[in-house]
């Protein structure tokens, strides 16, 4: 009961910190410019590059793992900033922590904004692609079963990982402010994202294997286009894809609740819950 | 005792403003991870992005440049543009104001202190990208490139001037538009590819942005050969242009400050907390 009500009061919170800034219009052009942008810088160096420009073969899967990642970065970025808004910015947390909640359920009230906030954004991002790039995904050759199943997997999946980096920043100064988006930068280099991972390097190439968002990223390619991209995961089946989602999101989930426990421990001990570091 | 002079008054605060920037950013050990470990990471995306489609060796070089120089926009975006709305939530604002010293000194130090504390920054990917990539520069003007370098960050941070001057008068909508203004100019200034690769005229256009002129003239400095085919403009068109912008932005910051001001403790915004 209170975790239900914490998630939600935090849900409500966050979407009013997030859009009651500006007019419905301004916050749609908000929305709507940052990922657009995203995918044409993507678009313009395989249009100034690639043989074939948008017609490699490389393209779809490419434009899809990107359309996909701005969950990661979204989500990362909204339940770590939390932390930091709420003690630096708003000096809400203390109070946080006094009042009658459960701060995991908080954390990932906040991160559900920032994540139906970037399902719009990579719904808008999969119409351009198909509308404007002409990528092509049939609605009839989608498999909605395992798109459905791999995107909820995945999010639940990232959404641990922003309870872990929100540890991190309870526990460090202002620079933690951008860990989310940094982590976020991180890995786009390692899980696939806008390349296979058959190009890095092979100790890379391993790491980029051990990651979740490796698989995510492959399983919503196989189920929008058919395919996903690269070699080294070919020989993994859907099914096995899908196992390993649910291993992983089950792991993140213990390890990253431990781990909050023990930063807040820390931030007590410390006396970190309100330091303010903004200068 | 007698009264410092306007100008000590003057070079103290840039001092003040920037020593926090300088010296108290390093104190926590995280930037040495968080501003370059991991913007390097990021940067490397886009180095394996060009490997993949095969892109001349010579683009990877283009990447880490662009790379290291997003820290610059970064800072300007989220150190001097939003700063004001910060110092207002902060209560430091109403300080600054009743201080006897001017907002323009502020920003100075503000901008000084930036332009240090992220040239660290910006050194150290730059340096690691060249020698993690193996990239090969072949410099054709060391003056030429430290002029459009210097030329790049006083416009830039000109701008970044005038942009805290009209964020005075913002509010949360502040870091919102800060945060608006990341992707969209990666992409028109060609941080990640040739500006030219988006025409003649949206380059042109693109140009208002300091950083768009001088990463094109630092890739032709850097990069001669590869760039004989995608350069904007000549370098030293692009050096008159940041010179200009230079001046344009400082004298607009400034007018801006004064009006945005007036305007700002006539609505009484300026102490106004949690818009």
């Amino acid at each position: 009961m209170e975790s239900t009500r914490s998630l939600r009061m935090a849900a409500w919170l966050g979407w009013q910190i997030e859009s009651n800034w500006a007019s419905p219009f301004m916050f749609a052009i908000y929305s709507i410019a940052k990922p657009v942008a995203g995918a044409l810088i993507l678009v313009l160096m395989y249009m100034v590059i690639a043989q074939g420009g948008l017609q490699h073969p490389l393209f779809p899967q490419i434009f899809v793992g990107n359309a996909f990642y701005i969950y990661v970065a979204m989500v990362l970025m909204g339940v770590s900033q939390a932390v930091i808004e709420d003690r630096e910015r708003y000096g809400m947390l203390k109070y946080v922590y006094v009042a009658p909640l459960n701060v995991h359920a908080f954390l990932l009230g906040r991160g559900l904004t920032q994540a139906t906030m970037a399902t719009v954004a990579v719904l808008i991002m999969l119409f351009f692609g198909i509308i404007v790039l002409g990528i092509p995904m049939p609605p009839a050759t989608v498999d909605w079963g395992m798109l459905f199943v791999a995107w909820l997997f995945g999010l639940a999946g990232l959404a641990f990982q922003g309870i872990f980096l929100a540890g991190i920043s309870l526990i460090t100064a202002r620079h933690g402010y951008y860990i989310g988006d940094a982590v976020a930068g991180a890995l786009y280099l390692l899980c696939g994202a806008v390349f296979p991972i058959d190009v890095l390097p092979r100790p890379l190439q391993l790491v980029g294997q051990a990651l979740p968002l490796t698989y995510w990223l492959e399983a919503l390619r196989r189920a929008l286009l058919g395919d996903g991209a690269g070699e080294l995961l070919s020989s993994l089946s859907d099914r096995v894809l899908l196992l390993i989602l649910a291993g992983s999101m089950v792991l993140l989930a213990v390890l990253s609740v431990a781990f909050y426990r023990w930063a807040e421990n820390r931030a007590r001990e410390k006396g970190l819950i309100d330091m303010q570091t903004m200068y | 005792m007698s009264s410092p002079s306007r100008w000590e008054i003057f070079r103290r605060t840039v001092m003040g403003r920037a020593y926090p920037r300088v010296v108290g950013m390093q104190r926590e050990r995280s930037w040495l991870f968080f501003d370059t470990l991991l913007p390097l990471l990021q940067v490397s995306a886009f180095v394996f992005i060009y490997r993949a489609i095969q892109a001349p060796p010579e683009f990877t070089g283009f990447v880490v440049l662009g790379g290291a120089m997003t820290a610059y926009w970064l800072n300007v975006l989220w150190s001097m543009a939003a700063q004001f709305y910060w110092e207002k939530e902060t209560g430091n604002l109403e300080l600054y104001i009743i201080a006897p010293t001017s907002l323009m000194a502020i920003l100075l130090g503000m901008a000084i202190g930036g332009m240090v504390g992220t040239t660290v920054r910006a050194a150290a990917v730059i340096t690691l990208g060249l020698l993690i990539f193996r990239i090969e520069v072949s410099i054709v003007s060391v003056p030429q490139l430290l002029g459009v370098f210097l030329l790049t960050l006083l416009a830039l941070y000109g701008l970044g001037m005038l942009f805290s001057s009209l964020f005075l008068l913002y509010g949360r909508q502040a870091s919102h538009l800060s945060n608006l203004l990341q992707e969209p100019v990666f992409l028109v200034s060609g941080f990640y590819f040739p500006v030219r690769a988006l025409g003649f005229i949206p380059a042109l256009g693109a140009s208002v942005i300091p950083i768009t002129l001088g990463l094109d003239a630092m890739r032709q400095l850097l990069f001669p050969t590869m760039m004989a085919q995608f350069r904007f403009l000549d370098v030293r068109i692009e050096l008159g242009a940041l010179a200009v912008l230079s001046i344009g932005f400082l004298w607009l910051a400034r007018r801006a400050l004064s009006y945005m001001e007036a305007l700002s403790r006539r609505e009484g915004r300026l102490t106004i907390r949690g818009q």
